[in-house]
């Protein structure tokens, strides 16, 4: 029975993730919301807070001079890739403090083409750092994997299917960037952009908007006969040890990671555990990542991915599907949308909502995951 | 022959025959640190001394640049015509921390995790006033 201090999510709303070159992230936005709104039966002139996020689209709060000054409480969010985690993690508790009934969390963004372009500065680092040519994401990524592989035993083949799994299932979603299904043979041969990752196995910046409308659990039936439980919003930041996004120096000691405590974290705020997940989105920055992100949510052991993704595990009709709707890598990585953008896809397959990409083992629990520079990572927990 | 500048100041010992890079160590819980910071992470003390860190070790982990980084901030040549892949890893300094570096090998039949490499100081780019300008990088033990 859903008390007063339970959280539900009632109203959801996203764009296509495609290029769009007419459209602004703001744009996105906008539509999102008035998407999210009227999913819920209801009306922008309801909502009560609004928790906003972008990274490179504008500040969030000025699309109210679009949706209507109705001067309720708008606060910008701006968390690297947890984003969309931080303005949950804000609306849940908004909630949950009594503060408020009824509110929207909204992401969205618009890149420029290519790898982010860092700023060496916001970041803390030295401008030496982007002059030497090792300000670049990618370099982590495949720094990191080469020795996970070299650990753990995963292949480069493994690398290849899950890449192969990403364009399967994003073709199957209207709103994915990249529909085209592409073989396992054609991932590991595309260029080598960062060893061991080529250019198949690495998402790209995109663009789209994600918005989501959250409600006390007793009100939930008021805006949607199907609502889905939001039991758990975390973010973590690293700990001493840690190997993460331009990081120059690393210790002697090894920590693993920010995401390893946030999924601890959201798990024990759920009352569940691993064996409880029924579908997962796990971020997949790169297929080493999806790979990575399975041991250290809590899924498998380190190393057990590369038997588990062999048996088709993590595909659509696999015991703990990942990444349902294609993932970063078929949807591309809007910052501030692609936290929410998980999110959204779990209600839609804990509503039975999700067409020809749905689940078949009528799942009742779902689990995102994000992870960022500069070591971060945000984990929410739904279920029905 | 062109001046020779460092990338960075306090990045590593310039001009010298025997350089070094510059770090710090906490006073309080001996972390180290690249490049030297006044604040340890790792005990939350700011006590904190420069040394110079060895100039040989291990490397950890590797990848390979195969494409031409954003310019700015690159100073490298990036031109996608006649871009070159440059290697770059984490080379393990016992007792002290892994240091992330660009490599001088760039071909990964050459390279292998645990392999031995040493510090050597190489050009970059000249600048527009006719400088060369100079980083670290780490070779395999010669």
């Amino acid at each position: 029975m859903a008390s007063s201090d339970d959280v539900a999510i009632v109203g959801i709303g996203i764009t296509s993730f495609a290029r769009q070159p007419d459209k602004t992230g703001m744009d996105h936005g906008v539509d999102a919301v008035r998407k999210a709104v009227a999913d819920a039966n209801s009306s922008w002139e309801d909502m009560q807070f609004a928790f906003g996020g972008s990274a490179a689209a504008g500040a969030p709060d000025t699309m109210v001079s679009r949706l209507g000054l109705t001067g309720l409480q708008f606060i910008n969010v701006a968390n690297g890739c947890a984003t969309g985690g931080s303005a949950l993690f804000s609306a849940i508790n908004s909630i949950k403090a009594g503060m408020y009934d009824v509110g929207i969390a909204v992401g969205f963004d618009k890149h420029e083409p290519g790898a982010f372009r860092v700023n060496t500065k916001s970041g803390g680092l030295g401008e030496w750092y982007g002059d030497v040519g090792m300000a670049l994401t990618t370099q982590f990524f495949g720094m990191k994997l080469n020795r996970y592989m070299h650990d753990f035993g995963i292949t480069e083949d493994t690398l290849g299917k899950v890449g192969e799994k990403a364009f399967r299932n994003g073709s199957m979603n209207e709103n994915a960037w990249r529909r085209k299904p592409l073989s396992e043979a054609q991932v590991k041969e595309s260029a080598m952009l960062s060893y061991p990752l080529t250019q198949y196995m690495f998402c790209s910046p995109g663009e789209g908007g994600v918005a989501l409308v959250l409600c006390r659990a007793d009100q939930a039936h008021k805006y949607n006969k199907n609502p889905i439980m939001l039991n758990a919003a975390m973010v973590r930041s690293r700990r001493f040890g840690s190997f993460e996004v331009f990081s120059q120096h690393l210790a002697p000691e090894w920590n693993a990671g920010p995401t390893v405590d946030t999924s601890k974290a959201a798990f024990e705020m759920a009352g569940m555990g691993p064996e409880d997940i029924d579908i997962a989105q796990l971020q997949d920055t790169e297929v080493g990542a999806e790979i990575m992100h399975m041991a250290e949510n809590g899924f498998c052991e380190h190393g057990e991915q590369e038997h588990m993704i062999a048996m088709g595990e993590t595909e659509i009709t696999g015991r703990l599907p990942v990444n349902t709707d294609g993932g970063c890598l078929a949807n591309g990585e809007p910052i501030g949308a692609s936290g929410l953008r998980q999110v959204y896809e779990n209600v839609l397959q804990l509503r039975g909502d999700a067409g020809n990409r749905q689940v078949p083992n009528d799942p009742k629990t779902a689990y995102t995951h994000v992870y960022g520079a500069p070591g971060i990572s945000g984990v929410t927990i739904l279920s029905r | 022959m062109a001046t020779q500048v460092p990338v960075g100041e306090g990045l590593f010992t310039w001009p010298s025959d025997d350089p070094r890079l510059i770090g710090s160590r906490c006073l309080d819980c001996d972390n180290h640190m690249f490049p030297a910071q006044d604040d340890c992470p790792k005990c939350a003390g700011n006590s904190t001394e420069k040394v110079e860190l060895k100039n040989q070790g291990t490397l950890w982990t590797w990848t390979i640049q195969g494409y031409p980084p954003k310019s700015p901030p690159y100073k490298g040549p990036s031109d996608p015509k006649t871009f070159e892949p440059y290697g770059v890893g984490y080379i393990e300094l016992a007792d002290q921390l892994k240091v992330e570096s660009r490599l001088t090998i760039s071909t990964k039949e050459e390279l292998n995790i645990g392999m031995e490499m040493e510090l050597v100081i190489v050009p970059l780019y000249t600048n527009d006033e006719g400088e060369e300008v100079m980083t670290f990088a780490f070779a395999p033990t010669a």
